[in-house]
Parts: structure tokens; C-alpha cells; sequence
């Protein structure tokens, strides 16, 4: 590939031109070749973005509804996006703990603590649902606190602490069920509500709409004031590309869900979860934080971050996003059972954020991991109970998909390295 | 000579049954570059973490700042007296680009927690070009800049922070020619600014080229303190490793000339 440096850089529409760009940085022409030409760059310099799991999505759909054609049917698509939610939750905390360079293995007998405190509570001793609701995310949070704090400030690996976790919550899981088994919850209360509403058609599309909007006025905001203070900035017909990539998905999913009942309630906060952690990481200085600490933590301590509180409150948000998850899980069921939580979903949760692209090393990633991952691992599964498959099928695709993400990963990361845009 | 702003004295600390500093007194004053010499394992890392506030001195010595009795226990309270040190190992976040890095643990801020890019890129812009440092892009991870590049963008983010004394770890250690230069260039600006800069190399070179004054350690204890311009390199060596048959004089007699030996080292 030949690079050459476009000299043409300023666009004569900026009067107050700043400091001629540094003739050895490779500029990216305002036209669908110059993004082209940088997109490639990217991949070849192992920035692969969003883009294998997009190109994954993609290639399961057709793969699926070529073999079923009720796969894309809105029906079908709807109880995707409910299904994913429970994981995806889960999945959420997990990214936090990867960014760190850590492991939960917790996260599935967490969601069952909760659900369990969320069951006891609110059918065996009456309490509102709504209040279990939150004495059960409070019981998470104070979950990953014990975590966070024996992790940091003891010293013991995160690795055993959780897996001593997996154990022990579970255990007390199991405890709380006691006889029964099985506690069901009211069908038609709080917590059944949060996966059993749909919003009419118009609710969706004014959500599209104002997530729009948000998106393109913080945008073109953020982009004045960067040409105000003479620092280089996106110019106008890239914010319009990057606007319309995301307003195709949103749309889609938008018509798509409304021509079943509508958006389910249970999408809207998963998606609500993983735009404000996203925010979080990307905007706020405690973001910065994660990622400082889990690149080098040692540059983060001496950068005068307090390592230890980044850690313990990564932690205790992980339990915390778990035990929603755990929460969603006894709303989709009716009832909390001892088998919420106990099986795959700390699988799964884990998988999805690798295959999202959420690096095992720390420092790299970013929400939306939860997002994609979710919908791969949620697709796959809903497409082969379609073709009436067995879960031992769908354990060795998945398997085979978290393995193709990890050496998309491992290749990514020596790509890095070679191009040198840091191996971590 | 101006007051010293900072002024250690009859400093030891002990790491089990080794000693590695003993009663060492050290001072530098603002506007005044002190190069800290010594062969390895003299003391001079373990000084420069006391002064740092890495590790806590054992009691006995006083630390002042500006005169007034001060207790160094963690780098935030070195941080906080003014006191900036820049590792020989970086400290940067490969993961994260110029302007998080420069910032880091330091952002600036517009409504609670919300990180102000853009006034941060620009004072970064700003600091760098004021430093005469030019980077492509302060948008790229720092894993993907050179060795120079990065020594100067650890030294620039010591600088947000205007301390009063800046400790430099072997600054030239890894770096080229012109990048020597540049680093010695941005030391003696430091010292135009008022800086009190700690210096600890052992390229000689770069000590004469910069430093005002030399102090010596030698296995943990003060073996001298000599204004540079008065002082020849034999002397500083003989210092350094304790006597005056030593390898370096050695060879630069059976070389004649003390340049040969010099450029060697």
C-alpha cells in the first residue's frame, strides 16, 4: 500500500488555521477513500475495532436464515434482544474487571444470591418488590465490596477470590432456597414487569430519535470547540458518516422490534447500562482511572491514583451489574430458583465480553463489547434452538466462536506490537 | 548561594541487615542543577525514593523544605511539597495516549468528574511546543512512540504539576544523539525556570554538560560534593569508585589522553 502523506490537510473553510500538521502524520482525506485508506491502516495496525464482530453478526444471520427463515422473523428478534438482556447485564461488570486486567468468576452465583435475597424477600417475607429489587443490588454490591477489598488490599489473587466466591455465594444461595428448590414470583408485580413490557411503536422511535440527537449535537459541540481551540477535529461530512453508521442499526432495530410488540423495557436497560458505563469509562476522570490501573498499575499508583479504591469500587459495580442480571433472570422466569445462575452464565458472560473485544490483558476494550458479544453468543443460541438443536451443539459453536475472538485478540495484540500501538 | 529548597540531612535507611544509606546529607537549591553520582549499589536510587517518598528514612534525619522541617512518608506528600521525579523506567501507560498520560491522576475537569479533552489537549499542545517537542499526533498511545519521545513526554507531565525540585533517573540512558541534546536543552530550561533539578546519570558527558555541582555517594555514604566547573573528571571518578588507582585513570594514562577515555565510557 502506498501511504502518502496528504499535504492537504486544512480545509480552506477553517480561517483560523492552527499549527500546519506535522508533515509525518498521515492525514485522512474527507472522502470515502481517504476512510477507506484509514480503515485499512487501522486493521492493519491491529485496531480491529468493532468490526470481526460485526462481520460475525452478520455471517450468523445468513448462515441461520438460509437454514430457517423464522431466524430474522421480528418475533424471533424481540426475544433475542429480552433473552441477552440477564448476561448482557452481567457481561457489563465483567468488561470492568477485564479493563482491569482481572477475572470474576463469580458473577453466576452472584446473580443467584440476588435472585435468591430477591425470592426470600419479596414472596416468603412480603417486602415491596421494588425495595427487594434494591436490597438485592445492595446484597451484590456489598458482595463485590468483600471482593474488591480482599483482592486489593490483602492481596490475594483476584483469580481464587472469586473462584472462592463462585463457591461460597453459591453455597449461600443454595441456603436461602432452602427446601423448596423454587420460589415463584408474582406474574404480574415489578419484577415480572421489567422483562414482560414492551413500549408502543412511538416510544422506540423516540428514543432513536433523541439518542440521535444527543449524539449529534455533543458531537458537533465537541468538534466547535475543538476548531475553536485550534486543535485538529473531524470535519463535517465524517460526524455525518459516523451519525448515519449509527443510525442504521438503531432504526433497523427500532422497526424491527416495533413490528412485534414493540421495544421490550428489558433491552432498554441493558443498552441504558452500556451507554452510561461507556460514558463512565470514556468521559469521567474514574474511567481514566480504570483504564490507567489496568495498563500499568504501577504508573497509576505513582500518578497518585489510589489503585486499591479503583479496584475494590471495579469490583463491587461487577457484583453489583451481576446481581441485576440475577434480577432479570428471575423476571424472565417467574421464579428464582437454585439453579438461577448456576449454570453457564458466568460462561457465557465471560465469552461475550472476549468476543465483544474486550481484552483478557487489561487496559483495552470498551462497553459495547457487552453489547456485540451478547448479540453473537444470544443469535447463536436462538438460532439453533430454532433448528431444534441441542445445547451440546451449542456449546462447542460457542466454544469455537470464544476461540476465534481470542486469537483475534492474540493476532491483534502482536499486530500492535508491531505497529507499535501498545501490546498491553 | 541561595537557600536550599530542599536540604536532607544524616538521611540512613536500612532494608533488613543491609545499610544502604548511612548519614547522608544532600541539598539542592532552586535554579541549581545537582548531579547524585555513584556506582551501582552506592545509594543513589534508594535516595532519590526517601526524597521521592517511596521509601520512609529511617528516623534520625531531618528532611527541610525551604527551611522548615518536613516528613516525607508517601510520594503524595512529596507531590504535594513540589518534589517531581521521573523514573528511570517511565511510569507511562502504554495503553493510553499523550494527553491522558500527561494528565493522568492530574485531569482537568469540567462539570464534576467529566474529563475538559480539549482543554487538556491544548495545554498539552501548548507545554510540548513551549518544550520545543514535536509529536505527529498527541492522539496516539504512547506505546507507539520512541524512547526520547517518550522520556520527554514523562518529564513534560512532571511539569503540569510546577514543582520546585524535579529528580531525573538516568534521563539520557536510552536515548540518541540529538534526543540527548534535547533532554540536557529542556534540564538547563528547567534551571532557567528556577527549578532545582536532582540529575542522576552515569554518563559523565552529560553531567559536565549540565550539572553545577556533583555529589558523590559511595556505598551509602557521602564521598564528595564538588562544584563541576572546578572539579576534573579523575577527580570525580576517583570519588565514585573510592580510590585513586582506579580503572578509569588506569587506562587514561596508557591512553595519554583523557578524552580517549572519556568518549569510552
Amino acid at each position: 500500500m502506498t501511504q502518502q502523506t496528504h499535504l492537504t490537510s486544512e480545509a480552506p473553510d477553517t480561517s483560523t488555521a492552527p499549527a500546519p500538521a506535522d508533515p509525518r502524520l498521515l492525514t485522512t482525506a474527507a472522502s470515502p477513500r481517504g476512510w477507506l485508506q484509514a480503515l485499512k491502516r487501522n486493521l492493519r495496525g491491529g485496531e480491529l475495532g468493532p468490526l470481526p464482530v460485526i462481520v460475525g453478526l452478520i455471517l450468523i444471520a445468513v448462515v441461520f436464515q438460509s437454514m430457517n427463515d423464522r431466524f430474522l422473523s421480528p418475533q424471533n428478534l424481540s426475544n433475542l434482544t429480552v433473552q441477552i438482556a440477564a448476561i448482557g447485564l452481567m457481561t457489563t461488570g465483567v468488561i470492568m474487571v477485564l479493563l482491569l486486567g482481572e477475572i470474576d468468576l463469580s458473577v453466576g452465583s452472584v446473580a443467584g444470591l440476588s435472585a435468591g435475597v430477591l425470592g426470600v424477600l419479596a414472596v416468603r417475607y412480603g417486602v415491596n418488590e421494588w425495595l427487594a429489587i434494591l436490597i438485592a443490588v445492595v446484597a451484590g454490591l456489598l458482595v463485590g465490596l468483600l471482593h474488591g477489598v480482599i483482592f486489593a488490599k490483602v492481596g490475594v489473587p483476584a483469580f481464587v477470590v472469586t473462584l472462592a466466591g463462585l463457591l461460597g455465594w453459591q453455597g449461600l444461595h443454595l441456603f436461602l432456597m432452602g427446601q423448596d428448590g423454587s420460589i415463584n414470583t408474582s406474574p404480574n408485580g415489578p419484577i415480572a414487569l421489567l422483562t414482560q413490557t414492551y413500549f408502543v411503536p412511538l416510544v422506540g422511535w423516540g428514543v432513536v430519535a433523541i439518542a440521535l440527537a444527543c449524539y449529534l449535537v455533543s458531537v458537533l459541540a465537541a468538534e466547535a470547540k475543538r476548531r475553536r481551540a485550534g486543535l485538529p477535529c473531524k470535519k463535517a461530512p465524517e460526524v455525518a458518516l459516523r451519525t448515519l453508521l449509527l443510525a442504521l442499526p438503531l432504526a433497523g432495530g427500532a422497526w424491527v422490534l416495533n413490528q412485534y410488540k414493540g421495544v421490550p423495557l428489558a433491552f432498554l436497560i441493558f443498552v441504558g447500562f452500556v451507554v452510561s458505563l461507556d460514558l463512565v469509562l470514556r468521559k469521567t476522570r474514574y474511567g481514566r482511572m480504570v483504564y490507567a490501573v489496568g495498563g500499568n498499575a504501577e504508573a497509576a499508583r505513582r500518578a497518585g491514583i489510589n489503585v486499591d479504591l479503583i479496584r475494590v469500587s471495579v469490583f463491587a459495580i461487577a457484583s453489583a451489574l451481576a446481581s441485576l442480571g440475577g434480577i432479570m433472570l428471575v423476571s424472565r422466569n417467574f421464579a428464582a430458583s437454585v439453579s438461577t445462575g448456576a449454570g453457564e452464565e458466568l460462561m457465557m458472560a465471560i465469552a461475550a465480553a472476549v468476543i465483544g473485544g474486550t481484552s483478557l490483558f487489561g487496559g483495552r476494550g470498551n462497553a459495547y463489547s457487552a453489547l456485540l458479544g451478547g448479540l453473537v453468543l444470544g443469535a447463536i443460541s436462538s438460532g439453533l434452538l430454532l433448528l431444534q438443536m441441542d445445547t451440546s451443539v451449542r456449546f462447542m459453536i460457542t466454544a469455537a466462536v470464544l476461540l476465534v475472538a481470542v486469537i483475534l485478540d492474540a493476532a491483534s495484540r502482536r499486530g500492535r506490537k508491531t505497529h507499535a500501538r501498545g501490546g498491553a | 548561594m541561595s537557600t536550599p529548597v530542599l536540604e536532607l540531612s544524616g538521611i540512613s535507611k536500612t532494608f533488613g541487615a543491609v545499610r544502604a544509606l548511612s548519614e547522608v546529607d544532600f541539598h539542592v537549591a532552586p535554579g541549581e542543577v545537582v548531579a547524585l553520582l555513584g556506582d551501582n549499589g552506592a545509594g543513589k536510587s534508594t535516595l532519590v525514593k526517601v526524597i521521592a517518598g517511596a521509601h520512609a528514612a529511617d528516623s534520625g534525619g531531618t528532611i527541610s523544605w525551604e527551611g522548615e522541617p518536613v516528613s516525607i512518608d508517601s510520594p503524595s506528600d512529596a507531590q504535594r511539597l513540589g518534589i517531581a521525579t521521573i523514573y528511570q523506567d517511565l511510569a507511562l501507560c502504554d495503553n493510553l495516549d499523550i494527553v491522558a498520560n500527561l494528565f493522568l491522576g492530574n485531569e482537568e475537569l469540567h462539570f464534576p468528574g467529566t474529563l475538559d479533552e480539549v482543554a487538556m489537549e491544548s495545554r498539552a499542545r501548548e507545554l510540548l511546543d513551549s518544550l520545543s517537542v514535536r509529536i505527529p499526533s498527541l492522539r496516539v498511545p504512547v506505546a507507539s512512540l520512541s524512547g526520547g519521545q517518550r522520556q520527554i513526554i514523562a518529564i513534560a507531565r512532571s511539569l503540569l504539576g510546577q514543582p520546585r525540585v524535579v529528580m531525573l533517573d538516568e534521563p539520557t540512558a536510552a536515548l540518541g544523539v540529538a534526543q540527548t541534546a534535547q533532554v540536557l536543552d529542556l534540564i538547563e530550561r528547567l534551571r532557567d525556570q528556577g527549578l532545582g533539578v536532582v540529575l542522576i546519570s552515569h554518563n559523565m558527558a552529560d553531567v559536565r554538560a549540565v550539572a553545577d555541582r556533583a555529589v558523590v555517594l559511595r556505598l551509602g555514604r557521602n564521598a564528595g560534593d564538588f562544584p563541576i566547573a572546578e572539579t576534573s573528571y579523575e577527580e570525580i571518578v576517583a570519588a565514585i569508585t573510592g580510590a585513586a588507582d582506579n580503572p578509569v585513570t588506569r587506562r587514561s594514562e596508557r591512553a595519554d589522553t583523557p578524552a580517549a577515555a572519556t568518549k569510552d565510557h
